[in-house]
Protein backbone atom coordinates (compact mmCIF):
# COMPACT_ATOMS: atom_id res chain seq x y z
CA UNK A 1 0.00 0.00 0.00
CA UNK A 2 1.26 3.45 -0.95
CA UNK A 3 1.46 5.61 2.15
CA UNK A 4 1.63 8.92 0.25
CA UNK A 5 -2.18 9.57 0.26
CA UNK A 6 -2.23 9.05 4.06
CA UNK A 7 0.50 11.63 4.58
CA UNK A 8 -1.09 13.99 2.06
CA UNK A 9 -4.43 13.76 3.83
CA UNK A 10 -2.94 14.45 7.26
CA UNK A 11 -0.91 17.34 5.90
CA UNK A 12 -3.93 18.83 4.11
CA UNK A 13 -6.22 18.52 7.14
CA UNK A 14 -3.57 19.89 9.51
CA UNK A 15 -2.92 22.99 7.42
CA UNK A 16 -6.62 23.44 6.64
CA UNK A 17 -7.63 23.37 10.29
CA UNK A 18 -5.37 26.33 11.07
CA UNK A 19 -7.23 28.44 8.52
CA UNK A 20 -10.62 27.01 9.40
CA UNK A 21 -10.17 27.64 13.12
CA UNK A 22 -9.13 31.25 12.76
CA UNK A 23 -11.58 32.18 10.00
CA UNK A 24 -14.50 30.27 11.55
CA UNK A 25 -13.96 31.69 15.04
CA UNK A 26 -13.53 35.27 13.86
CA UNK A 27 -16.59 35.06 11.59
CA UNK A 28 -18.66 33.56 14.39
CA UNK A 29 -17.58 36.37 16.73
CA UNK A 30 -18.46 39.02 14.17
CA UNK A 31 -21.82 37.46 13.35
CA UNK A 32 -22.67 37.24 17.07
CA UNK A 33 -21.97 40.94 17.46
CA UNK A 34 -24.02 41.99 14.42
CA UNK A 35 -26.96 44.16 15.35
CA UNK A 36 -28.91 43.92 12.09
CA UNK A 37 -30.92 40.70 12.26
CA UNK A 38 -31.48 40.52 8.50
CA UNK A 39 -27.87 40.75 7.39
CA UNK A 40 -27.04 38.39 10.25
CA UNK A 41 -29.44 35.79 8.86
CA UNK A 42 -28.11 36.19 5.31
CA UNK A 43 -24.48 35.91 6.36
CA UNK A 44 -25.28 32.91 8.55
CA UNK A 45 -27.01 31.16 5.64
CA UNK A 46 -24.09 31.86 3.29
CA UNK A 47 -21.57 30.52 5.79
CA UNK A 48 -23.64 27.39 6.34
CA UNK A 49 -24.24 26.70 2.66
CA UNK A 50 -21.11 24.55 2.07
CA UNK A 51 -22.43 22.21 4.76
CA UNK A 52 -25.67 21.45 2.96
CA UNK A 53 -24.64 21.78 -0.68
CA UNK A 54 -23.15 18.76 -2.43
CA UNK A 55 -19.37 19.24 -2.14
CA UNK A 56 -19.18 18.95 -5.94
CA UNK A 57 -21.22 22.16 -6.18
CA UNK A 58 -18.93 23.92 -3.72
CA UNK A 59 -15.99 22.61 -5.76
CA UNK A 60 -17.59 23.91 -8.92
CA UNK A 61 -17.89 27.39 -7.44
CA UNK A 62 -14.27 27.28 -6.31
CA UNK A 63 -13.20 26.27 -9.78
CA UNK A 64 -15.30 29.07 -11.18
CA UNK A 65 -13.59 31.58 -8.86
CA UNK A 66 -10.02 30.36 -8.84
CA UNK A 67 -9.68 28.83 -12.31
CA UNK A 68 -6.65 30.36 -14.05
CA UNK A 69 -8.85 31.75 -16.81
CA UNK A 70 -11.12 33.55 -14.32
CA UNK A 71 -10.47 37.13 -13.15
CA UNK A 72 -9.60 36.20 -9.55
CA UNK A 73 -7.63 33.12 -10.57
CA UNK A 74 -5.75 35.11 -13.22
CA UNK A 75 -4.99 37.87 -10.75
CA UNK A 76 -3.63 35.37 -8.21
CA UNK A 77 -1.62 33.67 -10.96
CA UNK A 78 0.03 37.05 -11.66
CA UNK A 79 1.14 37.04 -8.02
CA UNK A 80 2.45 33.53 -8.45
CA UNK A 81 -0.36 31.90 -6.47
CA UNK A 82 -2.10 28.94 -8.02
CA UNK A 83 -5.04 27.33 -6.24
CA UNK A 84 -6.22 24.70 -8.73
CA UNK A 85 -5.02 21.17 -9.47
CA UNK A 86 -2.23 21.16 -6.92
CA UNK A 87 -1.78 20.41 -3.23
CA UNK A 88 -2.79 23.95 -2.18
CA UNK A 89 -6.14 23.31 -3.86
CA UNK A 90 -6.79 20.35 -1.54
CA UNK A 91 -6.30 22.73 1.39
CA UNK A 92 -8.66 25.29 -0.17
CA UNK A 93 -11.34 22.63 -0.66
CA UNK A 94 -10.89 21.31 2.88
CA UNK A 95 -11.12 24.80 4.39
CA UNK A 96 -14.29 25.72 2.52
CA UNK A 97 -16.02 22.43 3.31
CA UNK A 98 -15.00 22.29 6.98
CA UNK A 99 -15.62 25.99 7.67
CA UNK A 100 -19.37 25.71 8.36
CA UNK A 101 -18.75 23.14 11.11
CA UNK A 102 -16.23 25.42 12.81
CA UNK A 103 -18.34 28.51 12.32
CA UNK A 104 -21.53 26.95 13.64
CA UNK A 105 -19.83 25.31 16.62
CA UNK A 106 -18.09 28.56 17.54
CA UNK A 107 -21.25 30.59 17.15
CA UNK A 108 -23.25 28.17 19.31
CA UNK A 109 -20.43 28.19 21.86
CA UNK A 110 -20.36 32.00 22.01
CA UNK A 111 -24.11 32.24 22.28
CA UNK A 112 -24.35 29.83 25.18
CA UNK A 113 -22.06 32.02 27.28
CA UNK A 114 -24.31 33.85 29.71
CA UNK A 115 -24.24 37.51 28.59
CA UNK A 116 -24.08 38.56 32.24
CA UNK A 117 -20.34 37.71 32.27
CA UNK A 118 -19.74 40.03 29.33
CA UNK A 119 -21.80 42.76 30.97
CA UNK A 120 -19.89 42.32 34.21
CA UNK A 121 -16.62 42.54 32.31
CA UNK A 122 -17.71 45.80 30.68
CA UNK A 123 -18.70 47.35 33.98
CA UNK A 124 -15.24 46.67 35.39
CA UNK A 125 -13.68 48.40 32.44
CA UNK A 126 -12.29 45.50 30.38
CA UNK A 127 -11.78 46.27 26.69
CA UNK A 128 -13.78 44.28 24.14
CA UNK A 129 -10.58 42.56 23.00
CA UNK A 130 -9.75 41.54 26.55
CA UNK A 131 -13.30 40.34 27.11
CA UNK A 132 -13.04 38.17 24.00
CA UNK A 133 -9.67 36.64 24.88
CA UNK A 134 -9.98 36.34 28.68
CA UNK A 135 -13.64 35.53 29.09
CA UNK A 136 -15.62 34.72 25.95
CA UNK A 137 -13.11 32.34 24.35
CA UNK A 138 -12.19 30.49 27.57
CA UNK A 139 -15.88 30.05 28.41
CA UNK A 140 -16.49 28.81 24.85
CA UNK A 141 -13.51 26.47 24.87
CA UNK A 142 -15.48 23.21 24.90
CA UNK A 143 -17.54 24.29 21.88
CA UNK A 144 -14.47 25.62 20.08
CA UNK A 145 -12.64 22.36 20.72
CA UNK A 146 -15.47 20.26 19.42
CA UNK A 147 -15.74 22.51 16.36
CA UNK A 148 -12.03 22.10 15.72
CA UNK A 149 -12.15 18.34 15.98
CA UNK A 150 -15.25 18.02 13.82
CA UNK A 151 -13.74 20.33 11.22
CA UNK A 152 -10.46 18.41 11.22
CA UNK A 153 -12.26 15.11 10.77
CA UNK A 154 -14.37 16.56 7.99
CA UNK A 155 -11.28 17.98 6.26
CA UNK A 156 -9.67 14.56 6.47
CA UNK A 157 -12.58 12.96 4.67
CA UNK A 158 -13.13 15.66 2.04
CA UNK A 159 -13.74 14.21 -1.45
CA UNK A 160 -16.20 16.02 -3.71
CA UNK A 161 -14.83 19.54 -3.72
CA UNK A 162 -11.27 18.24 -3.75
CA UNK A 163 -11.74 16.19 -6.91
CA UNK A 164 -13.38 19.18 -8.61
CA UNK A 165 -10.73 21.76 -7.85
CA UNK A 166 -7.58 19.78 -7.04
CA UNK A 167 -8.08 16.86 -9.36
CA UNK A 168 -6.86 13.38 -8.53
CA UNK A 169 -3.16 13.67 -9.21
CA UNK A 170 -1.14 10.88 -7.62
CA UNK A 171 1.45 12.23 -5.20
CA UNK A 172 0.09 15.76 -5.48
CA UNK A 173 -3.62 15.94 -4.72
CA UNK A 174 -4.62 12.30 -4.28
CA UNK A 175 -5.69 12.31 -0.62
CA UNK A 176 -7.03 9.22 1.12
CA UNK A 177 -10.66 9.55 0.01
CA UNK A 178 -9.51 10.00 -3.60
CA UNK A 179 -7.12 7.08 -3.29
CA UNK A 180 -9.99 4.91 -2.07
CA UNK A 181 -12.08 5.98 -5.06
CA UNK A 182 -9.23 5.31 -7.49
CA UNK A 183 -8.46 1.93 -5.92
CA UNK A 184 -12.07 0.75 -6.12
CA UNK A 185 -12.45 2.07 -9.68
CA UNK A 186 -9.27 0.23 -10.62
CA UNK A 187 -10.47 -2.98 -9.04
CA UNK A 188 -7.79 -2.90 -6.31
CA UNK A 189 -10.11 -3.48 -3.39
CA UNK A 190 -7.35 -4.71 -1.05
CA UNK A 191 -5.68 -1.33 -1.35
CA UNK A 192 -8.98 0.48 -0.69
CA UNK A 193 -9.50 -1.52 2.54
CA UNK A 194 -6.21 -0.25 3.91
CA UNK A 195 -7.13 3.38 3.42
CA UNK A 196 -10.65 2.84 4.67
CA UNK A 197 -9.40 1.27 7.90
CA UNK A 198 -6.96 4.11 8.50
CA UNK A 199 -9.57 6.77 7.76
CA UNK A 200 -12.17 5.21 10.02
CA UNK A 201 -9.67 4.69 12.85
CA UNK A 202 -8.23 8.21 12.73
CA UNK A 203 -11.68 9.81 12.54
CA UNK A 204 -12.97 7.68 15.38
CA UNK A 205 -9.95 8.52 17.50
CA UNK A 206 -10.47 12.23 17.07
CA UNK A 207 -14.18 12.26 17.73
CA UNK A 208 -13.74 9.97 20.74
CA UNK A 209 -10.95 12.14 22.16
CA UNK A 210 -13.33 15.08 21.92
CA UNK A 211 -15.55 13.65 24.64
CA UNK A 212 -12.71 12.61 26.92
CA UNK A 213 -10.84 15.87 26.48
CA UNK A 214 -13.76 18.25 27.13
CA UNK A 215 -14.83 16.34 30.22
CA UNK A 216 -11.39 16.29 31.81
CA UNK A 217 -10.36 19.83 31.02
CA UNK A 218 -13.50 21.83 31.64
CA UNK A 219 -15.56 19.75 33.99
CA UNK A 220 -14.36 21.67 37.02
CA UNK A 221 -15.90 25.03 36.26
CA UNK A 222 -18.47 24.16 33.65
CA UNK A 223 -20.78 22.67 36.25
CA UNK A 224 -22.78 25.80 36.85
CA UNK A 225 -21.67 28.39 34.36
CA UNK A 226 -25.29 28.90 33.33
CA UNK A 227 -27.86 29.49 35.96
CA UNK B 1 -21.77 62.63 45.10
CA UNK B 2 -24.84 63.01 43.02
CA UNK B 3 -26.81 60.99 40.53
CA UNK B 4 -29.35 62.38 38.11
CA UNK B 5 -31.47 60.12 35.93
CA UNK B 6 -34.19 61.11 33.48
CA UNK B 7 -34.70 58.47 30.79
CA UNK B 8 -37.24 57.02 28.41
CA UNK B 9 -36.91 53.67 26.68
CA UNK B 10 -39.26 51.48 24.68
CA UNK B 11 -38.29 47.84 24.63
CA UNK B 12 -40.32 44.83 23.49
CA UNK B 13 -43.66 46.40 24.28
CA UNK B 14 -42.46 47.77 27.62
CA UNK B 15 -42.14 51.48 28.19
CA UNK B 16 -39.79 52.89 30.79
CA UNK B 17 -40.14 56.53 31.69
CA UNK B 18 -38.44 57.48 34.88
CA UNK B 19 -36.77 60.48 36.48
CA UNK B 20 -35.13 60.83 39.86
CA UNK B 21 -32.05 62.23 41.47
CA UNK B 22 -30.07 61.47 44.57
CA UNK B 23 -27.71 63.89 46.26
CA UNK B 24 -25.96 61.50 48.59
CA UNK B 25 -26.32 58.20 50.32
CA UNK B 26 -28.27 55.23 49.12
CA UNK B 27 -31.23 55.32 46.80
CA UNK B 28 -33.52 52.32 46.54
CA UNK B 29 -35.59 51.53 43.46
CA UNK B 30 -38.48 49.45 44.73
CA UNK B 31 -40.93 47.67 42.50
CA UNK B 32 -42.38 44.34 41.47
CA UNK B 33 -40.70 42.29 38.76
CA UNK B 34 -41.38 43.92 35.41
CA UNK B 35 -41.55 47.40 36.93
CA UNK B 36 -38.44 48.51 35.03
CA UNK B 37 -36.13 48.81 38.01
CA UNK B 38 -33.37 46.54 36.68
CA UNK B 39 -33.68 48.20 33.28
CA UNK B 40 -33.12 51.59 34.91
CA UNK B 41 -30.00 50.26 36.60
CA UNK B 42 -28.69 48.90 33.29
CA UNK B 43 -29.30 52.29 31.69
CA UNK B 44 -27.12 53.90 34.36
CA UNK B 45 -24.38 51.33 33.83
CA UNK B 46 -24.55 51.74 30.05
CA UNK B 47 -25.56 48.14 29.41
CA UNK B 48 -28.80 49.38 27.83
CA UNK B 49 -29.06 52.63 25.87
CA UNK B 50 -32.17 54.69 26.61
CA UNK B 51 -34.07 56.12 23.63
CA UNK B 52 -33.78 59.58 25.09
CA UNK B 53 -32.94 61.39 28.28
CA UNK B 54 -30.03 62.38 30.48
CA UNK B 55 -27.93 60.49 33.03
CA UNK B 56 -25.38 62.38 35.11
CA UNK B 57 -23.07 61.12 37.82
CA UNK B 58 -21.19 63.63 39.99
CA UNK B 59 -21.75 66.27 37.33
CA UNK B 60 -20.29 64.01 34.62
CA UNK B 61 -22.64 63.34 31.70
CA UNK B 62 -22.87 59.59 31.09
CA UNK B 63 -25.74 59.81 28.66
CA UNK B 64 -27.44 62.70 26.92
CA UNK B 65 -29.54 61.95 23.86
CA UNK B 66 -29.77 65.61 22.84
CA UNK B 67 -25.99 66.06 22.93
CA UNK B 68 -25.44 62.56 21.49
CA UNK B 69 -23.39 61.46 24.48
CA UNK B 70 -23.52 57.76 25.29
CA UNK B 71 -20.44 56.61 27.18
CA UNK B 72 -19.55 52.95 26.87
CA UNK B 73 -19.95 50.97 30.11
CA UNK B 74 -16.16 50.82 30.30
CA UNK B 75 -15.97 54.61 30.48
CA UNK B 76 -18.64 55.13 33.12
CA UNK B 77 -16.75 54.04 36.21
CA UNK B 78 -19.84 52.49 37.71
CA UNK B 79 -19.67 49.29 39.76
CA UNK B 80 -22.50 46.83 39.19
CA UNK B 81 -23.33 43.97 41.53
CA UNK B 82 -25.32 41.48 39.49
CA UNK B 83 -28.10 39.33 40.88
CA UNK B 84 -26.08 36.20 40.14
CA UNK B 85 -22.81 38.02 41.05
CA UNK B 86 -21.39 37.12 37.61
CA UNK B 87 -17.96 36.04 38.82
CA UNK B 88 -16.04 34.75 35.80
CA UNK B 89 -16.25 30.96 36.15
CA UNK B 90 -12.93 30.39 34.38
CA UNK B 91 -10.97 32.43 36.90
CA UNK B 92 -10.12 31.95 40.54
CA UNK B 93 -11.35 34.46 43.10
CA UNK B 94 -7.95 36.16 43.07
CA UNK B 95 -7.93 36.39 39.26
CA UNK B 96 -11.47 37.72 39.27
CA UNK B 97 -10.42 40.55 41.55
CA UNK B 98 -7.06 41.22 39.89
CA UNK B 99 -8.54 41.62 36.41
CA UNK B 100 -10.79 44.44 37.65
CA UNK B 101 -7.96 46.29 39.38
CA UNK B 102 -7.57 49.83 38.21
CA UNK B 103 -4.52 51.84 39.00
CA UNK B 104 -0.84 51.17 39.43
CA UNK B 105 0.10 47.66 38.30
CA UNK B 106 2.97 47.56 40.79
CA UNK B 107 0.55 47.81 43.68
CA UNK B 108 -1.90 45.30 42.27
CA UNK B 109 -0.96 42.22 44.26
CA UNK B 110 -0.91 44.08 47.56
CA UNK B 111 -4.28 45.67 46.85
CA UNK B 112 -5.83 42.39 45.83
CA UNK B 113 -4.53 40.86 49.06
CA UNK B 114 -5.99 43.74 51.03
CA UNK B 115 -9.38 43.29 49.37
CA UNK B 116 -9.31 39.55 49.99
CA UNK B 117 -8.64 40.26 53.66
CA UNK B 118 -11.25 42.97 53.92
CA UNK B 119 -13.97 40.70 52.55
CA UNK B 120 -12.70 37.73 54.57
CA UNK B 121 -12.10 35.53 51.56
CA UNK B 122 -8.30 35.06 51.82
CA UNK B 123 -8.80 31.35 52.26
CA UNK B 124 -10.81 31.15 49.06
CA UNK B 125 -8.41 33.12 46.85
CA UNK B 126 -7.46 30.14 44.70
CA UNK B 127 -10.90 28.61 44.42
CA UNK B 128 -13.20 28.87 41.44
CA UNK B 129 -16.59 30.58 41.82
CA UNK B 130 -18.44 27.28 41.45
CA UNK B 131 -16.77 26.13 44.67
CA UNK B 132 -18.10 29.07 46.70
CA UNK B 133 -21.36 29.49 48.59
CA UNK B 134 -23.75 32.29 47.68
CA UNK B 135 -22.51 34.57 50.46
CA UNK B 136 -18.88 33.97 49.56
CA UNK B 137 -19.63 34.71 45.92
CA UNK B 138 -21.26 37.97 46.92
CA UNK B 139 -18.24 39.02 48.96
CA UNK B 140 -15.90 38.11 46.10
CA UNK B 141 -18.07 40.07 43.66
CA UNK B 142 -17.98 43.11 45.96
CA UNK B 143 -14.20 42.82 46.27
CA UNK B 144 -13.98 42.72 42.48
CA UNK B 145 -16.14 45.84 42.17
CA UNK B 146 -14.06 47.78 44.69
CA UNK B 147 -10.85 46.73 42.95
CA UNK B 148 -12.21 48.80 40.08
CA UNK B 149 -12.70 51.87 42.36
CA UNK B 150 -16.17 52.76 41.11
CA UNK B 151 -17.64 56.24 41.41
CA UNK B 152 -21.08 54.80 42.03
CA UNK B 153 -22.29 51.42 43.14
CA UNK B 154 -25.30 49.72 41.56
CA UNK B 155 -26.79 46.78 43.41
CA UNK B 156 -29.26 44.61 41.49
CA UNK B 157 -31.34 42.51 43.89
CA UNK B 158 -28.23 41.74 45.92
CA UNK B 159 -29.86 39.18 48.19
CA UNK B 160 -32.18 37.32 45.85
CA UNK B 161 -29.70 34.48 45.33
CA UNK B 162 -29.19 33.93 49.07
CA UNK B 163 -31.22 31.84 51.47
CA UNK B 164 -33.11 33.58 54.25
CA UNK B 165 -30.55 33.01 57.00
CA UNK B 166 -27.64 34.34 54.97
CA UNK B 167 -29.71 37.19 53.65
CA UNK B 168 -30.03 38.85 57.03
CA UNK B 169 -26.32 38.51 57.77
CA UNK B 170 -25.41 39.93 54.40
CA UNK B 171 -27.82 42.83 54.82
CA UNK B 172 -25.99 43.94 57.93
CA UNK B 173 -22.66 43.44 56.18
CA UNK B 174 -23.71 45.34 53.08
CA UNK B 175 -25.01 48.18 55.22
CA UNK B 176 -21.55 48.50 56.73
CA UNK B 177 -19.86 48.25 53.32
CA UNK B 178 -22.09 50.99 51.90
CA UNK B 179 -21.32 53.24 54.86
CA UNK B 180 -17.57 52.75 54.43
CA UNK B 181 -17.83 53.31 50.68
CA UNK B 182 -19.30 56.79 50.88
CA UNK B 183 -20.20 57.13 47.17
CA UNK B 184 -23.61 57.10 45.50
CA UNK B 185 -25.35 53.77 45.81
CA UNK B 186 -28.44 52.65 43.92
CA UNK B 187 -30.17 49.54 45.20
CA UNK B 188 -32.75 47.72 43.12
CA UNK B 189 -35.06 45.47 45.08
CA UNK B 190 -38.55 44.07 45.22
CA UNK B 191 -38.34 43.80 49.00
CA UNK B 192 -39.60 46.75 51.01
CA UNK B 193 -37.67 45.41 54.01
CA UNK B 194 -34.36 45.57 52.16
CA UNK B 195 -35.16 49.02 50.82
CA UNK B 196 -36.09 50.30 54.25
CA UNK B 197 -33.05 48.83 55.95
CA UNK B 198 -30.44 49.90 53.43
CA UNK B 199 -31.62 53.08 51.75
CA UNK B 200 -32.04 56.73 52.64
CA UNK B 201 -34.15 57.67 49.64
CA UNK B 202 -36.74 55.68 47.79
CA UNK B 203 -38.25 55.67 44.30
CA UNK B 204 -41.15 53.31 43.76
CA UNK B 205 -41.45 52.09 40.19
CA UNK B 206 -44.63 50.62 38.81
CA UNK B 207 -45.13 49.64 35.17
CA UNK B 208 -42.05 51.58 34.10
CA UNK B 209 -43.05 54.83 35.80
CA UNK B 210 -42.28 56.28 39.22
CA UNK B 211 -45.25 55.93 41.55
CA UNK B 212 -43.68 57.77 44.47
CA UNK B 213 -40.35 59.28 45.47
CA UNK B 214 -38.84 60.87 48.53
CA UNK B 215 -36.99 60.03 51.70
CA UNK B 216 -37.67 56.50 52.76
CA UNK B 217 -39.61 57.38 55.93
CA UNK B 218 -41.69 59.93 54.09
CA UNK B 219 -42.69 57.50 51.34
CA UNK B 220 -43.55 54.74 53.78
CA UNK B 221 -45.67 56.99 55.99
CA UNK B 222 -47.28 58.92 53.12
CA UNK B 223 -47.17 56.86 49.93
CA UNK B 224 -49.70 59.23 48.35
CA UNK B 225 -51.33 56.79 45.92
CA UNK B 226 -52.71 53.28 45.83
CA UNK B 227 -49.88 51.74 43.79
CA UNK B 228 -47.18 53.10 46.08
CA UNK B 229 -49.15 52.07 49.17
CA UNK B 230 -49.45 48.48 47.89
CA UNK B 231 -45.77 48.26 47.01
CA UNK B 232 -44.73 49.56 50.44
CA UNK B 233 -46.79 46.73 51.89
CA UNK B 234 -50.08 48.34 52.86
CA UNK B 235 -52.55 45.45 53.09
CA UNK B 236 -55.76 47.38 53.73
CA UNK B 237 -56.96 49.74 51.00
CA UNK B 238 -60.52 50.92 50.46
CA UNK B 239 -62.32 53.30 48.15
CA UNK B 240 -63.65 56.25 50.19
CA UNK B 241 -66.28 58.93 50.12
CA UNK B 242 -65.53 62.25 51.82
CA UNK B 243 -67.94 62.99 54.65
CA UNK B 244 -66.22 65.97 56.27
CA UNK B 245 -63.03 67.97 56.33
CA UNK B 246 -61.27 65.24 58.28
CA UNK B 247 -63.49 62.21 57.87
CA UNK B 248 -64.58 59.75 55.24
CA UNK B 249 -66.71 56.70 54.73
CA UNK B 250 -64.76 53.63 53.59
CA UNK B 251 -66.96 51.91 51.03
CA UNK B 252 -65.24 48.53 51.13
CA UNK B 253 -64.93 48.34 54.89
CA UNK B 254 -68.32 49.85 55.74
CA UNK B 255 -67.01 52.19 58.46
CA UNK B 256 -66.63 55.92 58.89
CA UNK B 257 -63.20 57.06 60.01
CA UNK B 258 -61.56 60.29 61.11
CA UNK B 259 -58.21 61.43 59.80
CA UNK B 260 -55.48 63.76 60.97
CA UNK B 261 -54.98 65.01 57.42
CA UNK B 262 -57.51 67.03 55.46
CA UNK B 263 -59.49 64.85 53.04
CA UNK B 264 -59.26 66.30 49.52
CA UNK B 265 -61.31 65.59 46.42
CA UNK B 266 -58.45 63.66 44.80
CA UNK B 267 -58.28 61.28 47.75
CA UNK B 268 -60.35 58.46 46.32
CA UNK B 269 -58.82 55.79 48.56
CA UNK B 270 -57.48 55.30 52.04
CA UNK B 271 -55.04 52.75 53.43
CA UNK B 272 -54.29 51.38 56.88
CA UNK B 273 -51.21 49.29 57.58
CA UNK B 274 -51.98 45.94 59.17
CA UNK B 275 -49.76 46.73 62.16
CA UNK B 276 -51.63 49.94 62.97
CA UNK B 277 -54.82 48.49 64.43
CA UNK B 278 -55.21 48.27 68.19
CA UNK B 279 -57.53 46.00 70.08
CA UNK B 280 -60.29 48.01 71.73
CA UNK B 281 -63.03 46.95 74.05
CA UNK B 282 -66.58 47.39 72.88
CA UNK B 283 -67.32 49.99 75.59
CA UNK B 284 -65.06 52.57 73.93
CA UNK B 285 -67.18 52.51 70.82
CA UNK B 286 -68.86 55.76 69.97
CA UNK B 287 -67.28 57.46 72.97
CA UNK B 288 -65.88 60.88 72.22
CA UNK B 289 -62.23 60.00 72.90
CA UNK B 290 -61.92 57.07 70.48
CA UNK B 291 -63.71 57.88 67.29
CA UNK B 292 -62.07 55.28 65.07
CA UNK B 293 -63.23 52.20 66.91
CA UNK B 294 -65.49 49.71 65.20
CA UNK B 295 -66.88 46.28 65.90
CA UNK B 296 -65.33 43.46 63.93
CA UNK B 297 -65.99 39.90 62.95
CA UNK B 298 -62.91 37.68 62.89
CA UNK B 299 -62.77 35.45 59.79
CA UNK B 300 -59.44 33.67 59.87
CA UNK B 301 -56.04 33.52 61.54
CA UNK B 302 -52.70 32.64 59.98
CA UNK B 303 -49.86 31.86 62.37
CA UNK B 304 -46.40 32.93 61.32
CA UNK B 305 -43.18 32.28 63.23
CA UNK B 306 -43.17 35.67 64.95
CA UNK B 307 -46.44 37.29 64.03
CA UNK B 308 -50.03 36.34 63.51
CA UNK B 309 -52.23 37.60 60.69
CA UNK B 310 -55.82 38.11 61.73
CA UNK B 311 -58.26 38.46 58.87
CA UNK B 312 -61.47 40.24 59.74
CA UNK B 313 -64.24 42.46 58.48
CA UNK B 314 -66.03 45.33 60.10
CA UNK B 315 -69.37 44.30 61.55
CA UNK B 316 -71.32 46.25 58.93
CA UNK B 317 -68.93 45.90 56.00
CA UNK B 318 -67.94 43.34 53.41
CA UNK B 319 -64.24 43.94 52.60
CA UNK B 320 -61.70 41.67 54.24
CA UNK B 321 -59.00 43.42 56.29
CA UNK B 322 -55.71 42.34 57.80
CA UNK B 323 -54.46 42.92 61.31
CA UNK B 324 -50.99 41.76 62.30
CA UNK B 325 -50.26 41.07 65.97
CA UNK B 326 -47.50 39.38 67.92
CA UNK B 327 -47.51 35.60 67.69
CA UNK B 328 -48.54 35.08 71.29
CA UNK B 329 -51.30 37.67 71.42
CA UNK B 330 -54.67 36.23 72.37
CA UNK B 331 -57.22 37.70 70.00
CA UNK B 332 -60.10 35.36 70.76
CA UNK B 333 -61.87 37.95 72.87
CA UNK B 334 -61.32 40.92 70.58
CA UNK B 335 -64.62 42.27 69.31
CA UNK B 336 -63.54 45.75 68.25
CA UNK B 337 -60.48 47.43 66.75
CA UNK B 338 -59.32 51.01 66.77
CA UNK B 339 -56.98 52.96 64.56
CA UNK B 340 -55.35 56.33 65.28
CA UNK B 341 -56.34 59.14 62.88
CA UNK B 342 -52.62 59.74 62.23
CA UNK B 343 -52.20 56.17 60.97
CA UNK B 344 -54.72 56.57 58.18
CA UNK B 345 -53.09 57.20 54.80
CA UNK B 346 -55.14 59.16 52.28
CA UNK B 347 -54.41 58.00 48.74
CA UNK B 348 -54.97 59.08 45.19
CA UNK B 349 -56.10 56.45 42.71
Amino acid sequence: MDITPVLLSLKTASVAILFTFVIGTVLAYQVCRMKNEHSKAVLDALLTLPLVLPPTVAGFFLLYLFGVNRPLGAFLAELGIKLVFNWEATVLAAVVISLPLMYRSARAAFEQVDPVYLEAARTIGLSERKIATKILIPLSAPGLTSGTILSFSRALGEFGATIMIAGNIAGVSRTMPLAIYSAVMGGREEEAYGYIIILVLVSFLFVWSLNVFTEARWGRYRLRTRR
Amino acid sequence: MSLYVDVRKKYKGFELETAFSSEQGTLALLGASGSGKSMTLKCIAGLISPDEGVIKLDGRVLFDSAAKVDLRPQERGVGYLFQSYALFPNMTVRQNIAIAHRGDVAGRNAEVDALLARYEIEGLADRYPVQLSGGEQQRAALARIFAYRPQALLLDEPFSALDAFLRENMQAELKRIIRDYGGSVVLVTHSRDEAYRLADDLVILDGGRPAAAGSIREVFSKPGNVRAARITGCKNISAIERTGERSFYAKDWGVELRTAETVLDEHAFAGIRAHDFMAADGGAMGAGGSPNVFAIERLDEIDGPFEKDVIFKAAGGTGRMWWIVGRDADVSGVGALGVAPEAIMLLEG
